[in-house]
């Protein structure tokens, strides 16, 4: 397989995999507002990164990595609501953003548009594929009982705040595999609406984290195959095509 | 008598609201000690103090190899939550390393039926979600179970049934029982011991001491009768 062909598929369906999986826990978390402003918090980052001649997608990293640290600072060492703190911090984020990037970057850093991925680049997302993946294997059983008490996690010995960090973090990571792809405001759909699909038809955790990737993963490959075909971005045909899978699931549940 | 638990001066303040203050007690192993007193007066916090959730002042020692079971009070539970009982269950039995039949123990413990474990948690009545926490509390075998207000949520005709489930467990897995609780009846007829907090103090000994009608005046501010299940007045 050549690199080109790994950024092709590979790529775009790992993110998939794992908007999928980390959706799930935000919107368990009730995190399905604060997640989509999160993302936007990357926008400055890129627009610096632009400015600099820098890859833009690790401005942008760079940016989520910064906001992260700082809501959960804010989140576990103040008593400021962290919902004032998303609300405040990204949408400033998101002016200053569009301050700093103009015209036809600023269109493809909102919306995505993906094209040739380098091998740094390449090898980066990856990198952040596994590490995303890993972590929800590995920590769901913690995330699961710190969703429904934290204090019962402390007492089964788990370190909450520190959970809590890595979960951000993995987020951050999250939107940035999608920046390329699907832009500031679409990466953040694509975490939140299969998820949220998936929680109407599952019976059970497993099945809701099952269910998700394959909806993540099928409105992907929707938007990035029929994206050239309607000639339209694949990554607004993205979102609408988990929208659309969102809906259907509301008629399945009535039935 | 060993103690298991010595807590010493022990004070929370939230900003500049002291919830808890110079609060000295001790816990024998095998002890029933009920934690009684007006809304507000922090027995909740106290829970969460002796947990390590909350920052205090002050010596919360508990003894060695201790390990704690809590069973919080009310839990903010979305309905459609997709997580089942035994989701639940099973991620503390994978997070604390016990094998998955520890699942079916602490059911039987708890006295709930699979078949309500199987279902989404948003979908339990509240004694059958305060039935699952206890499971998952007793899971792992804890030395000591914390239980705050075992009957708040629970249906007048299940009341008496959660207590002497609670009492059952106890004599089974020989636990020292902390249990928060508003049913003065119960305490006085269950409790070795009785701490009440109260807005101006706190006072700690014998149900047929602290609970006298005096005591429980100055604690609560009104006065307090409580009907004893035998069919006396205290």
């Amino acid at each position: 397989m050549t690199v080109a062909s790994l950024s092709a598929v590979v790529l775009p369906l790992g993110m998939a995999a794992a908007a999928g999986l980390i959706g799930c826990f935000a919107v368990m978390r009730r995190m399905a507002l604060a997640s989509d402003a999160m993302a936007h918090v990357a926008l400055p980052g890129i627009g610096l990164a632009l400015a600099l001649q820098l890859n833009p997608v690790l401005g942008g990293l760079a940016a989520l990595l910064v906001g992260t640290v700082l809501v959960w600072a804010l989140e576990h060492k103040t008593r400021i609501p962290t919902e004032a703190v998303i609300g405040v911090v990204f949408s400033a984020a998101l002016a200053i953003g569009s301050m700093l990037t103009s015209g036809e970057e600023l269109i493809e850093a909102l919306f995505g548009a993906p094209g040739p991925v380098g091998g740094g680049e390449t090898a980066l997302g990856l990198a952040a594929i596994v590490f995303v993946i890993a972590f929800v294997l590995k920590a769901k059983s913690r995330l699961v009982i710190a969703l429904i008490s934290p204090d019962m996690a402390r007492t089964a010995g788990v370190d909450v705040a520190r959970l809590d960090l890595l979960f951000l973090l993995a987020f951050a990571l999250t939107v940035a595999l999608g920046l390329r792809y699907l832009g500031v405001l679409l990466m953040g759909s694509l975490i939140i609406i299969p998820a949220a699909t998936a929680r109407q038809l599952a019976g059970g955790f497993n099945g809701m984290l099952v269910i998700a990737v394959l909806l993540a993963s099928a409105s992907t490959v929707v938007g990035f195959y029929g994206g050239p075909v309607l000639r339209v971005g694949p990554g607004p045909l993205t979102i609408a095509a988990a929208a659309g899978f969102f809906f259907l699931s509301l008629v399945k549940r009535r039935a | 008598m060993r103690h298991v638990l010595e807590v010493d001066a022990l004070s929370v303040r939230f900003g500049r609201t002291t919830v808890l203050r110079d609060l000295s007690f001790a816990v024998a192993a095998g002890e029933s000690l009920a934690i009684i007193g007006p809304n507000g007066s922090g027995k909740t916090v106290l829970f969460k103090a002796l947990i390590g959730c909350v920052p205090y002042e002050g010596v919360v020692r508990w003894a060695p190899e201790t390990r704690i079971g809590y069973v919080p009070q009310k839990l903010d539970i979305e309905r459609d939550l997709p997580v089942t009982g035994i989701d639940f269950l099973g991620a503390k039995a994978a997070v604390t390393h016990v094998s998955k039949r520890e699942v079916g123990r602490v059911l039987g413990l708890a006295g709930l039926a699979a078949d309500l474990a199987g279902k989404p948690i948003g979908a339990l009545s509240g004694g059958q979600f305060q039935r699952l926490l206890l499971a998952f509390a007793l899971m792992g075998n804890p030395t000591v179970l914390l239980f705050d207000e075992p009957t708040a949520g629970v249906d007048e005709p299940g009341e008496e049934g959660l207590y002497a489930m609670i009492r059952r467990v106890q004599e089974a897995e020989g636990l020292t029982l902390l249990l928060i609780s508003h049913e003065l009846s119960l305490v006085y007829r269950y409790a070795t011991a009785v701490l009440c907090l109260g807005r101006r103090g706190s006072c700690y000994g014998p149900p047929v001491e602290v609970l006298t009608p005096e005591r429980l005046q100055e604690m609560y501010g009104t006065p307090m009768r409580f009907h004893l299940h035998d069919g006396g007045v205290a």
